[in-house]
């Protein structure tokens, strides 16, 4: 770490010293990871407001609720079990971030094949999560009959809540691949070693770019441990 | 913008990584247990909760690295969503009042 950062206090006095400095108030905080958790706290608030609505709807309803066990069950080997796909979907995604995390730390440590081969796989976990929802939503419309304003299990507002939360959440994962595949092919070419200036932004970037991409990726996991929790098990 | 302090910055050996991954499984496996042997009512969402819970701090803490940032930010961070729970409060008595009506009107009144 840097070495004037490292006498600052620590603890509730270190904060009300970085907060009364008069300088930058989030030390040893690149201006780039602040701002992508403020704009991740943003989205929690979003998100939040989805799974809260999602909470009323279904307190508030007089017809039942379907019973998420059954409807994204999976017929395998001639055995119905229950949330097959999801739990799947699951364990896709975290190991996702498994793998992220991992990328975070060669990066850090300026191992850039090993970084960029990480970030590959964590693409790769990602695409793969999409194209089982994709799988999801394609049995549920054609198969189940379900739409955003009915559907064949009970309460009408399950199809909207289904595909508002699950899709909102699947465009968050869709634009995570995308960057990450950009992140993954500026890492294998070394532009955060080289200096070299981005396409879209042209200012030089380094490491800490992938921490930040990191931050992103691991929030689009925690949002599904929510989604997971309220949507499909509660 | 100029990076004044080219910091050397320490990382973790990849283990704690590993460890808290396979903790993810391990809470994720139990989350679906609870679905597939079908536990019901409070101990089915005490258990939901407790793992959604354990997952997210896992998550927040180590792959975010939130527990080596500076309290700062993480005040920052983490008190505008106690928020949430007043939300949550709110919309509970909303839904309660709703589905009261809804019974009177809809259910009794037809």
């Amino acid at each position: 770490m840097d070495h004037v950062t490292d006498k600052l206090p620590k603890g509730f006095s270190g904060l009300t010293h970085d907060l009364g400095s008069d300088q930058t108030a989030f030390k040893k905080v690149p201006w780039g990871k602040a701002m992508m958790w403020i704009f991740l706290l943003s989205d929690t608030f979003i998100f939040s407001c989805f799974l809260i609505s999602l909470m009323t709807a279904r307190a508030s309803t007089t017809v039942e609720w379907p019973n998420a066990s059954e409807v994204f069950g999976l017929h395998v080997f001639g055995v119905e079990v229950p949330l097959l796909l999801i739990a799947i979907m699951t364990f896709v995604l975290i190991t996702s971030s498994g793998t992220m995390a991992i990328a975070v730390k060669f990066g850090y440590e300026k191992k850039r094949k090993l970084c960029a081969w990480f970030l590959l796989l964590t693409a790769l976990g990602g695409l793969t999560f999409v194209g089982m929802q994709a799988f999801e939503w394609t049995k549920l419309i054609f198969h189940e009959g379900i739409r955003p304003w009915s559907n064949p299990f009970g309460a009408a507002q399950f199809g909207s809540f289904f595909f508002m939360v699950t899709g909102f959440h699947g465009t968050h994962v869709s634009i995570g691949v995308i960057f990450l595949f950009i992140m993954a092919r500026k890492t294998w070419r070394g532009d955060f070693d080289a200096g070299r200036r981005g396409f879209f932004t042209s200012m030089k970037s380094n490491y800490e770019a992938i921490e930040i991409m990191g931050l992103y990726w691991h929030f689009v996991d925690l949002v599904w441990v929510f989604i997971f929790a309220f949507f499909y098990l509660w | 913008m100029a990076q004044e302090n080219k910091q050397e910055v320490t990382t973790h050996k990849i283990g704690i990584y590993l460890w808290i991954w396979g903790l993810l499984f391990v809470f994720s496996f139990f989350s679906y247990m609870v679905d597939y042997l079908n536990f019901e009512g409070l101990l089915r969402w005490t258990l939901i909760v407790a793992f959604m819970f354990s997952k997210a701090a896992l998550i927040m803490a180590i792959f975010m690295h939130l527990y080596w940032e500076r309290w700062a930010i993480v005040n920052v961070l983490l008190w505008p969503m106690s928020f949430i729970l007043v939300f949550i409060g709110i919309m509970v008595a909303e839904s309660e009042y709703t589905f009261f009506t809804r019974l009177i009107y809809f259910v009794v009144g037809s």
